[in-house]
């Protein structure tokens, strides 16, 4: 983080707003933001604007090719794939959606906390963090949805509690990083509470780190899942999700691959969308997200 | 100096540790154990005391925990579920071949991310950087499957130069795995490259920036020589931890990998067990995997420290 991130620019806006302005100033951030808002509008009007049911299999119109009826052609089971990836996103932004911001705040909450304690506590909370991370991703993740099943019930929870706890430590980091600033110390002489300080020095700082941080874990979010389904232990058939239909669409990829790219493009275009916008995020805020490592 | 090293050592030894406590009592709080897993339907009366007697499973956990910790120390991992096989047998060429796969793509993406980091680095904000900090970001964000499948389209079914899938078995020596083991490769390649490579350019940017790089232009020092003898030295040295960082997050991403492309690898395997429940399998081979996370990382750190002189008397001051 640099010192840009501090000093506010007071433009008459509100913080959002000027945050807003600055992301959509940068060409990564207006295409960013419009390729994930288009793709929040989509998901929540496309069960009203489907040309076709999601469900209805017809065994004459198996693998057919994109035509003026079925823009995408047909998958495997005669169903219109134009349908399915109009639909595929709807469960993969619903479970990330809710899962993303439960992993800010209680991951946040826990870093700025054991951040501002220190201590053997925050020594021993390091190391089970460090024990955690170093478990890849996925095996965490398996154990639990074999165990409890693959519903939305297990997945928001599980993901929520993992992907919260590398925000830990990026919160942990940016407390000690804000905390030993200037302008933290002329509260102090200036003679204001311990509460004071951490209302409204540190927390604002802070939050633009978890900012920039929560469009991240989206992001990850959204990729595990859809490897999740890819791999099977995802969203269960057939209900439409990208991850799922790629799978299913690898095996015919020869003959028929419009099966693999329209989910491949809905869901490269959704995941590039939401870093762009973190990136210029990121540098409006004056937070260089390079230099984060990649957990 | 000694003292940092035990230091480090023991904090590495310490996460080892918890992580096998996590592991041992995650598995352990899990429904079901390792019998009724392996038993299914049949896992009642007679049938499930036989087995639970056999896996030694009887016993408080504690006793079961130091048990399996032991044996894991000496290298001995326990016996599968279902095939009563042991498992230090069973991980043994899986390992060999995750590693393979790693080291490759370790030898081609981290020159090739160094080099292109420095350019873009060097030469920020004009066109070269723009295109490639943007192709970093797709190459990074796209899960890996998405890139497989569009790389298997494009070079496997549409041109036809390189096999799409592995078809040699577990125990080919490496050698046999060539040119089934190149589309893996590459795609994670690019995923690392896209890592590194960003890590690469914020800190050869922010090294430019220094005073001493300030220095070095006004006493006249000529460009080039500025970027090679001052400039890269101090830059690169942070690589070393983000190479670490990259290699153990990779771990992730290599289990997708290896199913798409049927490698015959760790990763593959734990879907396999996890799938079988092979309960044993699974808290074996994620021991192996925290443990090289840990190594690898520790390693990193090390190798920082005693290449640079200002973070090791940092150290020395701190203890």
């Amino acid at each position: 983080m640099t010192a840009t991130s501090v000093e506010k620019k007071y433009t008459g806006l509100t913080p959002f707003l000027t945050v807003l302005r600055d992301v959509l100033a940068r060409p990564s951030g207006a295409i960013g933001l419009t390729l994930v808002m288009s793709h929040l509008v989509l998901a929540l009007i496309s069960p009203f604007i489907v040309p076709f049911d999601y469900k209805a299999t017809n065994s004459s119109m198996m693998l057919t090719a994109p035509d003026a009826t079925h823009w995408l052609g047909t998958d495997h089971m005669g169903r219109d794939v134009f349908t399915r990836v109009l639909l595929g996103g709807r469960e993969a932004l619903l479970v990330t959606g809710i899962a993303t911001p439960i992993a800010v705040t209680w991951g946040g909450f826990m870093g700025i906390f054991f951040g501002l304690v220190g201590g053997r506590i925050d020594e021993v909370l390091m190391r089970i963090v460090d024990a955690f991370l170093s478990l890849p991703w996925i095996l965490k993740m398996l154990v639990l949805i074999v165990t409890f099943g693959t519903g939305i019930e297990v997945l928001i929870p599980t993901l929520a509690f993992f992907y919260g706890i590398p925000v830990i430590r990026i919160a942990r980091a940016a407390t000690h990083d804000v905390i030993a600033r200037d302008f933290v110390s002329a509260a102090r002489a200036r003679g204001h509470g311990r509460f004071t300080i951490i209302w409204r020095e540190l927390l604002p700082n802070v939050l633009d780190t978890l900012m920039v941080e929560g469009a991240m874990r989206w992001s990850w979010m959204l990729l595990a899942f859809s490897s999740l389904s890819f791999l099977g232990f995802g969203v269960s058939p057939p209900t439409p999700d990208w991850g799922l239909m790629i799978a299913d669409a690898r095996g015919f990829m020869s003959f028929a691959p419009w099966g693999v790219l329209g989910p491949v493009i809905a869901l490269s275009s959704l995941i590039i969308g939401i870093n762009l916008t973190a990136d210029a995020m990121a540098k409006a805020l004056g937070i260089d997200r390079a230099q984060k490592a990649p957990v | 100096m000694l003292r940092m090293l035990l230091r480090r050592l023991t904090l590495g030894f310490i996460t080892v540790a918890i992580v096998s406590v996590i592991i041992f009592s995650g598995v352990e709080l899990l429904p079901g154990d390792a019998c009724t897993a392996f038993l299914e339907r049949e896992a009642k009366g007679k049938l499930l005391e036989n087995c639970r007697e056999a896996q030694g499973l009887n016993r408080g956990p504690i006793a079961r925990y130091i048990d399996w910790a032991a044996g894991a120390i000496r290298g001995d991992l326990g016996v599968s579920a279902n095939g009563q096989k042991s498992i230090s047998e069973l991980v043994g060429n899986r390992l060999k071949n995750s590693l393979l796969l790693a080291a490759s793509s370790l030898a081609l993406g981290v020159p090739l991310a160094i080099f292109l980091g420095v350019v873009t680095g060097l030469w920020r904000d004009r066109p070269i950087d723009l295109t490639l900090s943007t192709l970093a970001i797709f190459a990074m964000t796209i899960p890996e499957f998405v890139s497989a499948t569009v790389l298997i389209l494009l070079f496997s079914v549409w041109l036809g130069w390189l096999p799409g899938i592995v078809l040699t078995p577990a125990h080919a020596p490496a050698l046999e795995f060539f040119p089934e083991i190149l589309l893996p490769v590459i795609v994670l390649t690019m995923v690392m490259t896209a890592h590194i490579l960003r890590m690469v350019r914020s800190s050869v940017i922010e090294v430019m920036a220094g005073d001493y790089v300030q220095m070095a232009t006004l006493k006249g020092v000529p460009y080039w020589r500025i970027v090679f003898r001052h400039a890269l030295p101090n830059a690169l040295l942070p690589a070393i931890n983000v190479v670490a960082l990259t290699v153990a997050w990779l771990l992730g991403g290599v289990v997708v990998i290896e199913v798409v492309f049927n490698y015959p690898g760790l990763g593959r395997m734990i879907i396999d067990s996890i799938s079988d429940r092979d309960l044993p399998v699974v808290q074996a081979i994620a021991l192996i995997v925290a443990t090289v996370y840990v190594g690898v990382n520790l390693s990193a750190d090390l190798l920082t420290m005693f290449a640079n002189p200002r973070l090791r008397t940092l150290y020395m001051r701190q203890k």
